[in-house]
């Protein structure tokens, strides 16, 4: 927040500090994908840079709202999506191919995008409904696990394992944090573990690869393997200070792929080396934790569970990219929030933080009745 | 356990409890993705920097010039010629579609061509580049160059041929090149070298004995390249270091010489400088042509090689053995005289010796005869009488330290060295005693004597000089000391003489040396080669050119002062004074007099049919006709 007497009211009462730190992510992002593109601005950092301020815009806009609007509208952003991600099925269905998208005139719509905070407020409404006493009732629980599943079942079978993860996180994240009994996490981890095996069994061929050469980098190292093989390359090679601006050599000589997407970390270490990382990674820890506060400080409970999801949202973004792109975790398609080029993850991201500073705005004013 | 009534305050307190769980958890990932990117960036960041830099910089192996092989004055024997070639290399190749004939016929090749590389690509590993011509004219390297692009698989490059002067006559000395085969690559730790097209290596004979020294180190030109293998710059190149030259203590005028003066027989001639040890010729003939050889040569004309009974790929001088026959004379009589007997003694030869119930012969009736007429005239019998009067175990040591079954260390893989027999060596190798009879053969270098060619001429070197002449053929070698031999002067002086005599008035009367101030002297040798089995022996009547004797002569000069030695063997190619000794005779004489030389071998080409190269090409003709191949290209052709 900045006080000061020739910034008008509105303006001041922004938080500015979490502004700066999205512009800075995003503008060291911008200077990547410039890097990525072999020292030019087309054609990926001017698209997201522009991408990048409408979504800002979007989330200053949204931070007006009042966390009444957010609760009201919980539910029915969560029944469109439903709608929207069933729709993209049924395309798919008889386009005959994966269908990830829906095409509105110019506007692709990912509504699996749309899902991620769209669960977050949907779990957020739907503990806050529940009454204290009620929350280790067997009713506080199924109608939370249809919740999660339904979707994340249709995102998985589009097939998109990393967005099916990251939503399926975002929501037991905030089941957790809801109070329910610690078993009902436990179990499903231990049968997770035990039903493993099969659901390997069950995915896709390509999928099931990226887990066999996540298990097993070394056994094809020009076949599934070469992602991570050539992310680490370019990581490792990186050093402590990096080889220097537009001195990547893996990706400037196309031997790191997607590294302008999903690979777009490895592009920026392999150049700015273990600082830029390490700078980055804090950079993203503290706009999480900017999230976390906003949710221990929310005098709601709505307000409370629905920013730490959405901060958990921005968290599993950032920490699944990271231990992808490291050799820590198989390759599962997430990208680097605000870095990695690509609409969606930008408005996902946006869309979170236009919420978590709506939800800021109400502690300020204290509007909100506890 | 009693159920808890949860209120909101406790739902507030279960909040912030897992909140902190969930703060820990998310800053506890965020400590492992810190501690990975560490881990990457400084512990493994050397190996990543490596991988990294491999990926980048690729080299593309520039292959240094071979090393050039020159003789003793400086004069080429293996050099470089630039050249175009033409190679496929079977990975780029569209499977689809069969070049191989296209390519045939613009490059004018026959089907001996087109059979080996069809067997070339059949056994090739994929990357490996078949070759599939070398020494390729410009117009047919541009005839290729244009069609490129129809060609999927074909590469034309311009590189270097290895180029023999000396042809076949240096075949059998400088062995040749070629790719390197699967084998060859896998020994050699998969050196990428090995895989780039017209990259030779020594397949035999100095080429492979010297390889170390001819190969040099190749170069590269380092380029950085995407991944997709285009190439973006080029960085700077990795200057090649050309193989080293390689200086051999070979005349090769004389080699050539020697070699052509051999004719059309079957024969091995070295001729070393007895001051030295230096090997000044060592051709044998018939041979190889290397510069075929290079180009990887065709199933027709290995064929032919290997059915040929004048062996033209065996390495005669150092790897064929023969009786030495009479040869073994001069160094017998010094072992009697060491061992007593006198000079003076007379032996009288009636044509016949008589050991128990079997007879040995010698070539004619001599009548009485002192060690002197018996060395000039090689009478057997005189030997005969006096080696057994002596004992095997008195004569074996003088003829060894004489050179006869010594190992010398000649930069040749496979060399043989012969047999001197004696009683010890009997009794290990056939487990049976000495006996009379042996002691007969071996005193006319029959019976188990075997030797080499150059063994041959190091003994002539020593009869010379007395001293123990040891052969060298690189000149990078130091002379070896020559130490004295066991021989007293006044007995060397007496040999020496009757070698002498041998020229001058006895068995190699006829070839004496045609400049009157130079005297040589010598010693002939006729070996019998048709008791090898009772069946060839019943056949001798039919003599055919494989029953007959091999042709033996030694010889040194001049006989006052020696300088130069020489020792023959021609296979098959009768009495020793015949074939043997005029061959000598005209290579030694190059030495002195190269016009008086040349006239002479000049002539002697023309009585047998013309020069070596026509001589050859014919051979091939008749042999191609005879087994119903059609006739060489005219490029091809010597």
């Amino acid at each position: 927040m900045i006080t000061s007497a020739i910034i008008p009211k509105p303006l001041a009462r922004l938080p500015w500090r979490l502004i700066f730190l999205v512009a800075a992510i995003a503008m060291f992002g911008l200077v990547v994908l410039y890097s990525a593109a072999g020292g030019s601005a087309e054609p990926w950092a001017v698209k997201q840079g522009i991408v990048f301020l409408f979504f800002l815009g979007v989330a200053i806009g949204m931070s007006w709202m009042s966390e009444g609007t957010i609760k009201s509208i919980a539910f029915p952003l969560y029944g469109i999506t439903m709608v929207l991600l069933i729709g993209v099925e049924a395309l798919g269905f008889v386009s005959k191919g994966a269908q990830r998208w829906l095409e509105l005139g110019p506007v692709k719509l990912q509504p699996s995008e749309f899902m991620k905070p769209a669960i977050v407020l949907t779990m957020a409404r739907f503990y806050e409904l529940v009454p204290a006493g009620e929350i280790r009732k067997w009713r506080a629980i199924w109608p939370a696990f249809v919740l999660l599943g339904v979707p994340a079942l249709l995102i998985l079978v589009q097939p998109d394992l990393g967005t099916c993860i990251v939503v399926v996180l975002c929501g037991i994240t905030v089941m957790f944090l809801a109070g329910l009994p610690i078993w009902i996490f436990l179990v499903p981890a231990a049968a997770v573990a035990g039903a493993a095996p099969i659901v390997y069994h069950l995915m896709h061929g390509y999928q099931r690869k990226r887990i066999d050469t996540f298990l097993n980098p070394d056994s094809d190292p020009l076949g599934a393997g070469y992602h991570i093989a050539q992310s680490k390359i370019a990581i490792g090679s990186g050093g402590i200070w990096g080889k220097g601006f537009l001195h990547g050599s893996q990706s400037h000589l196309d031997y790191l792929p997607e590294g302008h997407t999903d690979f777009v970390f490895a592009t920026m270490a392999e150049e700015w080396g273990l600082v830029g990382g390490v700078l980055l990674i804090l950079a993203f820890a503290m706009v999480i934790r900017w999230g976390m506060k906003v949710s221990i400080n929310s005098r709601s409970r709505f307000g409370q569970l629905a920013a730490a999801g959405l901060s958990a949202t921005i968290f599993f973004y950032v920490a699944i990219n990271l231990m992808m792109v490291m050799g820590l975790a198989p390759v599962v398609g997430v990208p680097l929030p605000l870095v990695s080029f690509g609409g969606s993850a930008v408005m996902t991201v946006m869309l979170c933080l236009g919420l978590l500073m709506a939800l800021e705005r109400q502690q300020r004013s204290g509007s909100s009745l506890a | 356990m009693k159920p808890i009534r949860i209120t909101n305050t406790h739902q507030s307190i279960t909040f912030s409890r897992r909140m902190l769980v969930l703060g820990g958890a998310q800053a506890a990932v965020g400590g492992l993705l810190i501690g990975r990117l560490g881990w990457l960036a400084i512990a493994e960041n050397e190996k990543y920097q490596l991988l990294s830099e491999s990926n980048r910089v690729q080299l593309i192996p520039v292959p240094p010039r071979r090393g050039w092989m020159i003789d003793r004055y400086g004069k080429p024997i293996a050099i470089n010629k630039a050249s175009f070639r033409v190679d496929i290399i079977p990975q780029q190749m569209d499977k689809s579609r069969d070049i191989v004939p296209q390519v045939a016929q613009l490059l004018d090749l026959d089907s001996d061509d087109v059979d080996r590389i069809r067997r070339d690509l059949a056994q090739s590993r994929g990357f490996q580049p078949v070759s599939v011509a070398d020494n390729v004219p410009y117009e047919q390297y541009a005839a290729i160059t244009v069609r490129l692009p129809e060609l999927p698989g074909v590469a034309a490059s311009q590189g270097f041929t290895r180029f023999y002067p000396g042809g076949s006559t240096v075949g059998q000395l400088v062995g040749y090149v070629g790719a390197a085969s699967a084998e060859e690559y896998e020994k050699e730790g998969k050196n990428p070298l090995l895989l780039v097209p017209g990259v030779k290596i020594g397949k035999e004979g100095l080429e492979k004995t010297l390889e170390p020294i001819l190969r040099g180190q190749p170069g590269g030109q380092r380029v950085e390249v995407t991944a997709r293998g285009k190439i973006v710059k080029e960085l700077d190149p990795k200057p090649d270091i050309s193989g080293g030259t390689v200086q051999l203590t070979i005349d090769s005028d004389l080699h050539q010489y020697a070699a052509r003066r051999i004719g059309d027989q079957s024969a091995a001639v070295v001729v070393i400088d007895v001051t030295t040890g230096d090997i000044l010729a060592m051709p044998s003939m018939p041979s190889f042509d290397p510069n075929d050889f290079s180009d990887g040569i065709s199933q027709a004309e290995w064929k032919m090689m290997s059915q040929d009974d004048h062996l033209p790929l065996v390495d005669k001088v150092l790897e064929s053995l023969y009786p030495s026959g009479s040869t073994i004379k001069p160094s017998m009589a010094l072992a009697l005289l060491n061992a007593g007997i006198d000079r003076k003694q007379i032996v009288n030869c009636t044509g016949a010796f008589q050991l128990g119930n079997h007879t040995f012969h010698c070539d004619r009736r001599h009548g009485p005869l002192d060690m002197d007429g018996a060395v000039v005239h090689s009478c057997d019998v005189y030997f005969y009488t006096m080696c057994l009067r002596v004992g095997a175990d008195k004569l074996a040591p003088m003829v060894r330290s004489m050179g006869f079954g010594e190992k010398f260390d000649l930069p040749f893989d496979n060399q043989r060295y012969g047999t001197i027999p004696d009683p010890n060596w009997m009794m290990r190798k056939y487990h049976r005693q000495w006996q009379g009879y042996d002691t007969v053969n071996m005193s006319i270098g029959q019976g188990m004597v075997l030797i080499n060619p150059l063994q041959l001429a190091v003994m002539a070197s020593r009869l010379a000089t007395g001293k123990r002449v040891v052969p060298r053929l690189l000149k990078s070698k130091p002379v070896i000391p020559q130490t004295e031999l066991a021989v007293g002067q006044d007995h060397l002086d007496f040999i020496r003489k009757a070698m002498w005599g041998v020229v001058d008035h006895g068995t190699a009367a006829a070839a004496k040396f045609p400049i009157p101030t130079i005297q040589m002297a010598g010693k002939t040798g006729t070996a019998q080669t048709h008791n090898l089995s009772a069946g060839e022996r019943g056949n001798y009547t039919a003599a055919n050119w494989k029953l007959r004797d091999h042709s033996l002569f030694m010889a040194f000069l001049p006989f006052d002062n020696p300088r130069y030695a020489c020792g023959t063997i021609v296979e098959h190619g009768g009495f020793g004074a015949a074939v043997a000794a005029p061959l000598v005779r005209d290579t030694l004489t190059f030495l002195y007099d190269k016009q008086k030389a040349m006239d002479a071998l000049n002539a002697f080409e023309q009585s047998i049919g013309g020069p070596l190269d026509e001589r050859i090409a014919r051979k091939t003709a008749a042999w191609r006709q005879a087994n119903g191949l059609p006739p060489l290209p005219p490029n091809k052709q010597a």
